[in-house]
């Protein structure tokens, strides 16, 4: 689904420049939940953001279920994030005057679909993260945790191959986080593959795969025995 | 162009619209107030323009009067002071040697320039009313609304020296009783009988006979009045192309040889030219009318230019959402969409409001002003085409000014707007 091939990236401050990723070589395949894991300033995000074509990398091979992703401009890049990429923040970045379901139908309506379709399925996405009789609440109204919730089933709500999730719990307590995960968790159970970046150890453990980060170049990559989460969840 | 029609544009931008109720309200009060001053001002200009010309009407707008007074000046064996007496001959060789005038009528009034108006009676009623001695052609400079079933005087009255006369209402109410009707009826004045022929309306407009004189056939009134070939004052009319000024300094410079006035004699011949008072009175409403398009339009653009201001301050607020946006897969071009159709859009209503306010500022002039004031402002209107001008301005400020918010929406890289603070 991702190939990673000699990734690098520097950031240009003044007159010196900061290499923050140093040649990164990734596989990641379809199915698969991966937790990216380091210290503070390891280059976690910026790794995320580029794989979200948020960001571009200086040189170096990245190829997203087989489509190699080079030279886009804003347009071309906006619609492959529309279409292939699905974004959890750890802000949740709700749009604070939509409702809940406006929300969630966002991203449809950036890829024309029409507005009864967009309903139905915005409709079926929040049910999925279980907040159906939510719907019409604006995000003001809801919890920390109900926020994540419709973040994540926005992020769905496209149909996107990649989940990118940056550090989707770190605002959440540990007992929302595990029920968060639990989501995340039953979503990659379907199919879909992930991507969360992670400060915290637990939450990596639900994950399939560990991906360590440090000083820009991958120190450590491990499949892991999955944590259910579910079994944190009361 | 399917995004402006699209039902889901407009509930995106309505949603940040609505979003922010004060931002918006304060936005559209610019404008708002912007197209009202323009609306009014020239609403009201248009309705001081329709005042002056309905004050005016009937009345040829090119004509002039001219009359003799006393010289200033001694010239040809004559002594300063000398009084200048107008005759019929002046007026035939004026028309013969003046191609511009296209009528001239010599007058003659009794009870009007000094002398007191003769008394007019029928049977038991009396009145001291002014009496004209008018050729038919006065009607052609000088309009009067004639009552059914009467008529102004004719070449026929002229020739045979008909004892006949067109009276004003006021001696017809004063004369008659209310169901008479006075035409075919007789009236005394100076022991001689006229039939009364035809009766004329008050006039609303500036005119010199009122409504309380009688005008009788220039031929009969000097055999009443013993006047001779002796003419009070003449009224003429220039052709619609002619220069009015110009003409009237012709005039007077013939007349001068023709009576033997040293021709720089200021004083000898008195003339007023209405044309000239004319062009003074529509060069300001004109002038006014330029002022309020200008002030207005002065307006509208400084409202226009504090929606672009707003719009960009509430870019700047919203960098995150439309970062968000973006991430979702907005294009730059549906992000700068956006915000340029929320500024038309802004615009617009605001514009319309105004007009909407305006005309109803204007309605209720209308109705203040109703009557008989006496203040000359009639029918205050806005043209549609300068209404549609002003949209369309709108229209493309709002388009031009938004482009700087939109534009600003989209240089900011979505990763950049999205990075947390
Ligand atoms: N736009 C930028 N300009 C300059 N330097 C940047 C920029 N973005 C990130 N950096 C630097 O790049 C390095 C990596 O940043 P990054 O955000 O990827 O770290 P991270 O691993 O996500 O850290 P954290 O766990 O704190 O989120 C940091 O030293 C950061 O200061
Ligand atoms: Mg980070």
């Amino acid at each position: 689904m991702i190939e990673i091939k000699d990734l690098h990236k520097s950031y240009r401050m003044g007159s010196n420049s900061l290499h923050v990723l140093k040649g990164l070589n990734l596989s990641i395949k379809e199915g698969e939940l991966v937790a990216i894991m380091g210290s503070s300033g390891s280059g976690k995000s910026t790794f995320l953001n580029i794989l979200g074509m948020l960001d571009e990398a200086d040189t170096g091979e990245y190829l997203l279920d087989g489509v190699p992703i080079k030279n886009l401009n804003e347009t071309k890049a906006a619609k492959y994030r529309n279409k292939f990429l699905g974004f959890i923040f750890q802000s949740f970045n709700l749009i604070n005057y939509k409702t809940a379901i406006e929300n969630v139908a966002l991203p449809l309506y950036y890829q024309k679909v029409n507005r009864k379709d967009r309903q139905e399925k915005a409709l079926k996405y929040l049910e999925k993260v279980g907040l159906k009789q939510w719907a019409d609440h604006l995000p003001s109204e809801l919890s920390g945790g109900q926020k994540q919730r419709v973040a994540i089933a926005r992020a769905l709500a496209a149909e996107p191959k990649v989940l990118l999730a940056d550090e989707l719990t770190g605002a959440l307590d540990s007992k929302t986080s595990y029920e968060i995960m639990e989501l995340v968790q039953e979503i990659n159970d379907e199919g879909k593959t992930i991507l969360v970046v992670t400060h915290e150890p637990d939450i990596a453990q639900m994950c399939k795969r560990i991906v360590h980060l440090k000083d820009g170049v991958i120190v450590e990559d491990t499949f892991v025995e999955q944590v259910r989460a579910s079994q944190y969840v009361q | 162009m399917r995004f402006i029609f699209d039902r889901d544009t407009w509930q995106e931008i309505f949603g940040s619209i609505r979003k922010n109720k004060v931002r918006t309200i304060i936005t559209i009060i610019g404008v708002l107030w912007g197209i009202f001053v323009y609306i009014a001002l020239s609403g009201a200009t248009k309705g001081l323009d329709n005042g002056f010309e309905k004050e005016f009407q009937g009345v040829a707008n090119n004509s002039m009067f001219v009359w003799t007074q006393r010289t200033s000046i001694p010239y040809g064996g004559f002594k300063i002071g000398r009084a200048v007496q107008l005759k019929l001959g002046d007026i035939e060789d004026l028309q013969n040697k003046l191609p511009g005038i296209q009528f001239i009528a010599p007058r003659n009034v009794q009870g009007i320039f000094g002398g007191a108006p003769p008394q007019v009676s029928r049977g038991m009623k009396t009145g001291n009313y002014s009496v004209f001695g008018d050729y038919p052609i006065v009607d052609e400079i000088s309009k009067k609304k004639i009552y059914e079933g009467g008529r102004f005087l004719n070449e026929m009255d002229m020739e045979k020296e008909r004892r006949v006369c067109v009276i004003g209402e006021r001696v017809r109410n004063d004369l008659f009783s209310k169901d008479e009707d006075p035409v075919g009826s007789y009236v005394k004045l100076n022991n001689v009988y006229l039939q009364v022929i035809g009766v004329y309306k008050k006039s609303e407009n500036i005119d010199f006979e009122g409504d309380n004189s009688l005008m009788l056939p220039f031929t009969t009134y000097r055999k009443i009045f013993n006047t001779g070939e002796n003419v009070g004052w003449m009224a003429i009319a220039a052709y619609n192309d002619v220069d009015v000024v110009r003409l009237e300094s012709d005039v007077k410079k013939l007349l001068k040889k023709r009576h033997k006035v040293h021709p720089d004699d200021e004083r000898a011949f008195g003339s007023f030219n209405l044309g000239e008072a004319f062009a003074k009175l529509f060069g300001f409403a004109k002038g006014l009318n330029f002022l309020s398009l200008f002030v207005g339009l002065a307006t509208i653009i400084a409202g226009v230019v504090a929606i672009g201001n707003i719009l960009l301050i509430s870019v700047k607020e919203r960098t995150r959402e439309l970062g968000v946006r973006r991430a979702l897969g907005a294009t730059p071009a549906e992000v700068r969409g956006q915000i340029l159709l929320e500024s038309v859009f802004l615009t617009m209503v605001a514009g319309i409001l105004g007009i909407i306010m305006g005309a109803v500022v204007l309605a209720i002039l209308n109705v203040l002003t109703q009557g008989d004031g006496g203040f000359p402002y009639t029918n205050p209107t806005v043209a549609i085409s300068y209404i549609l001008g002003a949209l369309f301005i709108m229209i493309v400020l709002g388009t031009l000014i938004g482009l700087i918010p939109a534009q600003r929406a989209v240089s900011i890289k979505p990763i950049d707007a999205l990075r947390e603070e």
